[in-house]
């Protein structure tokens, strides 16, 4: 009997003989002799203990930092005990996308939840149930945007190189045009936008707060999209999204961003959340599964996946993306994150994250580290340094701390409401030390 | 049940964040939201108790059986759970030094050996999030080996007509023309029609063997030297590798990139509809062209390595890291015999209940089977009026998971069943007659069939209504 | 099943009226709404767009399916009824008042039927069912 296999061998050869075949091998009939493996050349299987001894080790190879003040596209916030309870349980956990409503209203539920929610905190009108990540959902936003007449996408050069990567494979594949707009003092270049705009040009891509972690005139990108009948996407941090002004006030069409911060561990990258919302003009054009509410036989308030006519399933080579399964439980995470922050907790989540990094930022700059870039920024910020970065990262390794990320000569500083003041003074005394 | 958002009651929190330690910093004015921001205020008593709820409003594989096709609805390993939540795996951030990560990265590396010997590949990437992200993954890895060798002519994907809707999406999406090729009778792919559709403007074929009629194309060997001749690659979709794991690898069927649904084929939970995993696999020809971040070994330490012609990155990062350790998880557990024998009970399985099940209604063909077959309502429709639709929704009321219903496109009145290997004879002789029982009642009480399903938390649902008017989000205003 | 005897049909279920000499409306008919299901949404093209005999101009999504329409006439797209995009049920209730393009510089015209031979088409099609 191999793992996971209930069936005792008497029965297996029960079950042959009401097939009426001698042996199991009999039912490959089909393959052809050539391609019959004998084995395959891997290690015979182990027991329980033995996997999990194995991948503790594995686990236990890695070192995890007792501080971080590392962000750069994921982000160490706090994830309320009640996420972790409620999201191992195993009916969510083990049930298949809720394609039979009667029986799957648990989880159809929750995605009308977080899709209430994601268009609270974006202020938009439609959200779906979710893509891979934020970098594949801003290129999924990219493709909404994209039709006959308008085929090239204009980029910010300040958004996450990942986000920029992504866009970039996923335009290439549908032969869609990108340009990066250049960005100045480690913000978009308004007047190079301007400069750039044409009538062919499909849509805007921004981030908020961009990769430097600067605050952008989000407001004023929009509108100079829209003069030139472009879409405005805005990629957000959830996050900050409390605290800042929603992508609808920002007059933005399309709001995507990453939703890691939002009870997601940093995972070594995955999973995470791709979220994705819109305006009521755009929400037939949103990729992936949407859930809807409607009636049951007895009128009773139900949920269903709707609009699926858009989806791959049914408009095979007609789709305009091809996803099917999402990221369902890492919505359902940041469902259950939301609902125990509620309005208030997640305010003083973004006030923290945002107070603290002005706190590290000041007394960072009296030790010799200056901002790079002046003006507003949330979270993160870049700033010089007195010695090369990576030797300064290397010492901060040494104490169990990551420091921010090496970018383009400087650092990438982050803190979320972990970072306590004792942490980061104490990241002060040795950066002191280290640059002595 | 009441949404959270009508539980809400002003006021109420959870005790979460400490007050802040550091000087208040203030937001400037010009960036400040204005916008109400309604989140459900509860307490944490509230949030457990309504999620219970749900939780039993849900049918997950740890409620029952749950045979629905081409979506391997396997047992996940508690195993999996409890070693993809270690603090050695989830508190590791994606950009941390290599040095710091070594475990992380070997995870990828272990992962990708394995693979690479059950699937007769070179190569393999884990960037992909899902079954259809990696399509679109291999796909461009077909068309980048096309551009690099100056042969811009082919424009054109070869596509089953009993293919997932993913594949034409995938071609699509990466600015492909999709052709589709006819099945023959027996169901397997046509060859005449393939002779005819493959040419000089053939960029590659898609194809999943078994295909979704469950059957191993016998002439696989010859398909992928026709689109080989012509000058095409092969694609490999991986949804039904469960069938042949440790039987038989892509790699010596001919196919040049395949995509391992790891969510499927190796245990880790569907979570209702993902995070999942589409590892796609490449051989040599292809691996110049893989996305960014693929972890190399060197002389015991890992690094991560971009290829030269990468093709640039699907995501951000590595791709679902957790998932990959459920897969690695289950790999080690099963080993080289364990992933054998799975697919062969898997395949003995669905043998074993269609042999049951025969009696009482048509198969879409016939003889043996791989892991999954597909039955057909379509007399039953004519005689008596019940559909493959009144037939699944039946079996909710008896705590089962209906097959997948209406699909492969080319049987009409569809009823595909994946039992998998995890399910006990027991299980695949009360199913058998459950469905049994359900079909004598579409002769004797066809209205009962119409009506199920009675004994779920809701009834059948108004489909036209939700999608005539959407409503996909709470109203505040209300 | 209504056919209503003053317009002219094409294999593929669409109704069209001549409104002139170079103009006319298209719709689907009875017989097709029937096959088609509860219709949830059309898909229309935008004035000004060419219409070709034979080729798809508009599609309608039922709950699990999406169907093209195709043109029984070449042309430019001259008006569309945005009526359809709020309340595709129309198609449903009144087949031949809800139209869906109107084509203009009509250049071609396709295969068509009068309302008697597309009777016997629709038993014929009845038939293989």
């Amino acid at each position: 009997m191999g793992s996971y296999l209930p069936s005792t061998a008497g029965q297996k050869r029960q079950m042959l003989e009401a097939v009426g075949v001698s042996q199991i091998e009999a039912l490959y009939d089909n393959v052809p002799a050539s391609i019959r493996l004998d084995g395959l050349d891997l290690a015979p299987g182990l027991s329980e203990m033995e996997v999990s001894a194995q991948m503790c080790a594995l686990a236990d190879k890695n070192h995890v930092f007792h501080t971080i003040f590392r962000g750069a596209g994921a982000y160490d916030h706090y994830i309320p005990a009640i996420v972790e309870r409620v999201c191992n349980k195993e009916e969510f956990l083990t049930a298949y996308t809720p394609y039979q409503a009667e029986i799957s209203q648990g989880i159809l539920q929750s995605i009308f939840e977080y899709q209430t929610m994601i268009c609270e905190l974006t202020g938009m009108d439609a959200s779906n149930a979710s893509v891979y990540d934020g970098a594949s959902a801003a290129a999924e936003a990219v493709a909404m945007c994209r039709d006959r007449k308008r085929n090239r996408a204009l980029v910010s050069a300040a958004a996450h190189p990942a986000v920029i990567q992504t866009i970039q494979t996923y335009c290439a594949g549908a032969d869609t045009e990108v340009a990066l707009i250049p960005t100045k003092d480690g913000r978009t270049d308004l007047d190079a936008l301007r400069a750039m705009l044409c009538d062919t040009d499909a849509c805007v891509y921004l981030q908020q707060p961009n990769f430097y972690g600067n605050l952008e005139d989000a407001e004023a990108t929009g509108a100079v999209a829209h003069e030139a009948g472009a879409k405005f996407i805005l990629g957000i941090h959830p996050i900050a999204a409390a605290i800042l002004k929603s992508p609808r006030e920002c007059g933005a069409d399309i709001a995507v961003g990453e939703g890691q911060p939002l009870g997601m561990p940093l995972a070594f990258g995955g999973p995470y959340l791709g979220f994705m919302a819109c305006t009521q003009a755009l929400f037939r054009k949103l990729p992936g599964r949407i859930v809807g509410e409607t009636v049951d036989a007895a009128d009773e308030r139900c949920f269903v996946l709707t609009l699926q006519a858009r989806e791959q399933h049914i408009r095979r080579e007609k789709a305009s993306s091809n996803i099917c399964s999402n990221q369902a439980l890492c919505a359902m995470r940041a469902a259950v994150y939301l609902a125990a922050m509620g309005p208030q907790g997640l305010q003083k989540a973004a006030q923290l994250s945002y107070a603290k990094a002005h706190y590290l930022a000041e007394e960072l700059e009296k030790i010799g580290f200056p901002r790079r870039y002046p003006g507003a920024f949330f979270q993160e910020f870049v700033t010089e340094t007195p010695l090369p970065a990576e030797q300064i990262l290397a010492k901060l390794e040494a104490h169990d701390i990551l420091g921010g990320y090496p970018v383009e000569g400087g650092i990438l500083w982050c803190t979320t409401e972990k970072n306590t003041k004792a942490q980061i003074d104490a990241l002060i005394g040795l950066l002191k030390e280290v640059c002595a | 049940m009441n949404l959270l958002f009508e539980k809400s009651v002003p006021g109420r929190a959870c005790t979460l964040l400490p007050d802040c330690d550091v000087p208040n910093a203030a937001l400037p004015e010009q960036f400040a939201r204005q916008q109400p921001l309604h989140l459900p205020e509860l307490s944490e008593t509230d949030i457990s108790r309504h999620y219970t709820e749900l939780s039993k409003r849900v049918h997950g594989v740890n409620d029952g059986f749950y045979p629905l096709g081409s979506c391997t609805m396997k047992y996940n390993p508690a195993l999996n759970e409890e070693i993809a939540a270690l603090p050695g795996f989830t508190g590791i951030h994606p950009l941390q030094p290599e040095y710091t990560a070594q475990g992380c990265m070997e995870v990828l590396a272990e992962a990708e050996r394995i693979l690479c010997a059950v699937t007769g590949m070179e190569a393999m990437t884990f960037q992909p999030a899902a079954g259809a992200h990696g399509e679109f993954t291999g796909l461009l890895l077909i068309k980048a080996y096309h551009r690099s060798r100056g042969d811009l002519q082919r424009t054109k994907i070869l596509v089953p007509d009993s293919a997932h809707g993913t594949n034409p999406a995938s071609a699509t999406m990466t600015g492909f023309e999709v052709v589709n090729v006819p099945s023959s009778p027996d169901g397997c792919v046509d060859l005449d029609a393939l002779r005819k559709a493959a040419g000089p403007d053939t960029a590659g074929l898609m194809l999943t063997n078994p295909n979704t009629l469950g059957l191993f194309d016998k002439n696989i060997l010859e398909i992928t030297r026709i689109v080989h001749e012509a000058g095409g690659l092969n694609y490999y979709d991986g949804a039904n590798l469960n069938a042949v794991m440790g039987v038989a690898r892509p790699g010596d069927m001919g196919f040049d990139v395949v995509h391992l649904n790891l969510h499927k084929t190796f245990s880790t939970p569907h979570g209702g509809g993902g995070p999942g995993s589409g590892a796609v696999g490449v051989k040599d020809l292809l691996v110049p062209f893989l996305p960014n971040r693929h972890v190399v070994e060197k002389d015991g330490h890992y690094t991560f390595e971009d290829a030269e012609q990468t093709i640039g990155s699907v995501k951000a990062f590595y791709g679902n890291f957790l998932v990959v350790v459920r897969a690695l998880c289950y790999m080690k557990m099963l080993g080289g015999d364990g992933m054998r024998d799975a697919a062969q009970t898997a395949v003995l399985n669905a043998n074993y209940l269609k042999k049951l099940l025969e009696p009482h209604c048509d198969a879409a063909t016939p003889g043996l089977c791989m892991h999954e077959f597909v039955l057909t309502m379509e007399h039953l429709k004519k005689e008596t009026g019940v559909s493959a639709m009144d037939v699944a929704k039946s079996m909710l009321d008896y705590g089962m998971h209906p097959p997948t219903m209406y699909f492969p496109l080319i049987v009409p009145e569809a009823l595909m069943f994946e039992p998998t290997e995890t399910e006990s004879k027991e299980t695949l002789d009360w199913a058998a007659q459950t469905i049994a029982e359900i079909l004598e009642r579409a002769h004797t009480d066809p209205e009962s069939l119409h009506a199920s399903p009675t004994r779920t938390p809701i009834r059948r649902p108004d489909e036209v209504r939700a999608a005539r008017t959407p409503k996909l989000r709470y109203s505040f205003d209300a | 099943m209504k056919i209503p005897n003053e317009l002219l049909y094409t294999r593929s279920h669409e109704w069209i009226q001549k409104l002139d000499e170079t103009s006319a409306r298209v719709g689907v008919t009875d017989y097709a709404q029937n096959q088609l299901g509860d219709l949830v949404f059309v898909n229309l093209p935008e004035v000004g767009d060419p219409v070709t005999p034979g080729e798809s101009f508009a599609d309608v999504e039922s709950v699990k399916a999406v169907s093209d329409l195709y043109s029984p006439v070449g042309g430019t797209v001259s008006a569309i009824n945005e009526e359809l995009l709020d309340a595709p049920q129309r198609i449903n209730e009144a087949p031949y008042d809800a139209w869906f393009i109107e084509v203009g510089e009509i250049t071609e015209y396709g295969d068509l039927m009068d309302a008697a031979a597309y009777e016997a088409f629709c038993a014929e099609e009845e038939a293989k069912h």
